[in-house]
């Protein structure tokens, strides 16, 4: 497990099961056209750089923070979206 | 549902439920909604609780909210890598009565607050997502659409007290998408400590609490600040710097805030705990620059949703329930006159944010997201002189003091150049005025 991951085990979450809230519109553009910061600023790590060169995102440890919205809106290449209600994360603290 | 509310207020945080309570306690038909599984389940903060806003809403709060302890002790520290240099400010006045800030666990503070909302008279639903707003043909928002089957709702008037992305209100074209450069991205972790070792290690009483302030040169000369305040039987601790910043690459949030706990100076604090949460969250801090048009044809934005931090002073949650409330008032008052929440008839909620501390803090700050943009090196460079002037000052080595203090002006002059070194001064305070 990474540090991340330990970190994350710790939360409690709701998974929709089948329906990320957040989906890479074209994977091709993560491939040429960006530095993909994604995958270093996203604080669950949910972005990692695959062996094509794209990205891959697992949106199951999303803290929901709308960081990767913040960053992708020069290349419009996320749908971010909120999960359905009562699903994703909920802090017991917050 | 076919029943038109005189208002709908969306999210659940200090803003929302501020909002919700003043117009359902004035006899108003209120509907809150929130997209968590209850009230709080999405919403992150340090915490610190500020009294006075909440004391304006519901006097009697402190017999009620589950408050954690209240701050007697606040420590603003400067860190390099190995030290701290630090200013401490402790009083005895702070055990007061009613005391004015109280640190309190985010979760269950607005699961409280909302019990109040309930019991005045709103009705209150959960896991439901706002997906738009409902316009008319004039483009006068009438109500909104949910997540839900026949999910759309009527109402006078909407709320929107759905947070810093309020996704609703970019989608309405009341506000720009947020600026990676004026937006931070703070990471935290709840730690778990029994109280009695908490009281030991901050040198403090039973109910008494201590807040930490933290800048240094673990942000790697990014704009950044960093956090610890004592909780009944917790330690909240998290850092933060801008987005912008974090996307230039050389830091992680969670790489950031490991660095964190374990500086020489953090990690006995936490020695022994026990990690149970590990949580993200954005805060604007464009200041009253970025702030968007808060009110229109039957809307208004409250809170984080409108912007409305005050990142020098680390207040946000206040100016949340403050706006909130006169939001509430200004429906209640044209509710009153048989007015409708027209564009005009709200300009009055502007103008009595105006008249309030919020615009007023708001506006004194605006020039210091501008000299921090163009000033990264406070971060760095000061935590490392001053370091370096107290070590130098302070060790008896055998060199006489004279010496010492040249070597100390020295480096000063050195490192940032007497101009340099007035020229902040200058550009620190006429951002501070």
């Amino acid at each position: 497990m990474s540090k991340v991951e330990e970190k994350l085990f710790q939360n409690r979450y709701l998974l929709d099961e089948g329906s990320p809230h957040i989906r890479i519109k074209n994977p091709a553009v993560c491939k040429t056209s960006c530095a993909q910061p994604c995958t270093f600023c996203c604080p669950a790590a949910c972005y990692v750089k695959n062996e094509e060169g794209g990205v891959d995102l697992t949106t199951d440890g999303c803290l929901e923070c709308g960081t990767c919205r913040l960053i992708c809106q020069s290349n419009g290449n996320l749908e971010w979206d909120y999960p359905r209600g009562g699903f994703g994360i909920s802090f017991k603290f917050g | 549902m076919t029943e038109k509310f005189d208002a709908i207020v969306v999210g659940a945080g200090p803003a929302g439920s501020a909002a919700a309570y003043v117009m359902a306690k004035a006899g108003l038909s209120v509907l809150q909604l929130e997209r968590g599984e209850y009230p709080g389940a999405k919403n992150v903060q340090g915490a610190i609780l500020y009294s006075d806003a909440l004391e304006r809403i519901i006097p009697e709060f402190r017999d009620e909210a589950p408050l954690e302890r209240h701050i007697v002790e606040q420590r603003v520290w400067m860190l390099t890598d190995k030290s701290h240099i630090g200013l401490d400010y402790r009083s005895d006045e702070f055990n007061e009565e009613k005391p004015d800030r109280y640190s309190i666990i985010r979760a269950q503070f607005d699961r409280w607050f909302c019990t109040k909302v309930k019991a005045a008279g709103a009705l209150v639903i959960c896991d439901t997502v706002v997906k738009a707003l409902l316009k008319d043909a004039q483009g006068r928002v009438i109500g909104v659409k949910t997540d839900r089957e026949g999910g759309d709702i009527l109402a006078g008037v909407v709320i929107l007290a759905d947070g810093v992305n309020s996704t609703l209100a970019r989608d309405a074209g009341y506000r720009a998408e947020l600026d990676g450069d004026n937006t931070a991205l703070v990471a935290k972790e709840m730690h778990f400590l029994r109280p009695e070792v908490i009281q030991n290690r901050f040198n403090i009483g039973e109910k008494e609490g201590v807040a930490f302030e933290l800048v240094g040169t673990l942000t790697k000369g990014k704009i950044g600040m960093g956090f610890i305040y004592t909780n009944l039987e917790s330690i909240s601790i998290g850092i933060g710097c801008m987005v912008g910043d974090f996307e230039k690459g050389g830091l992680t949030p969670y790489g950031l805030l490991d660095e964190l706990k374990a500086h020489p100076s953090v990690k006995p604090l936490l020695a022994g705990s026990e990690m149970k949460e590990y949580s993200a969250h954005l805060i604007p801090e464009g200041g009253y620059k970025a702030i968007p048009k808060v009110y229109g044809d039957g809307w208004m934005l409250v809170g984080d949703s409108a912007g409305l931090v005050n990142s020098i002073h680390r207040e946000g949650s206040n100016m949340a329930m403050t706006s909130g409330q006169l939001a509430a008032e200004t429906v209640i008052a044209l509710k009153k006159e048989g007015k409708a929440c027209s564009t005009q008839n709200l300009a009055r909620y502007k103008s009595a944010l105006d008249d309030s501390y919020v615009i007023k803090d708001m506006k004194k700050y605006q020039g210091m997201p501008g000299f921090l943009h163009g000033n990264r090196h406070v971060f760095t460079l000061y935590p490392e002189l001053m370091s370096q002037a107290a070590s130098t000052m302070l060790r008896v080595d055998g060199l006489d003091k004279k010496s010492k203090e040249k070597q100390v002006t020295k480096a000063f002059r050195e490192k940032r150049g007497l101009f340099g070194l007035v020229g902040d001064a200058i550009k620190f305070a006429r951002a501070f005025r």
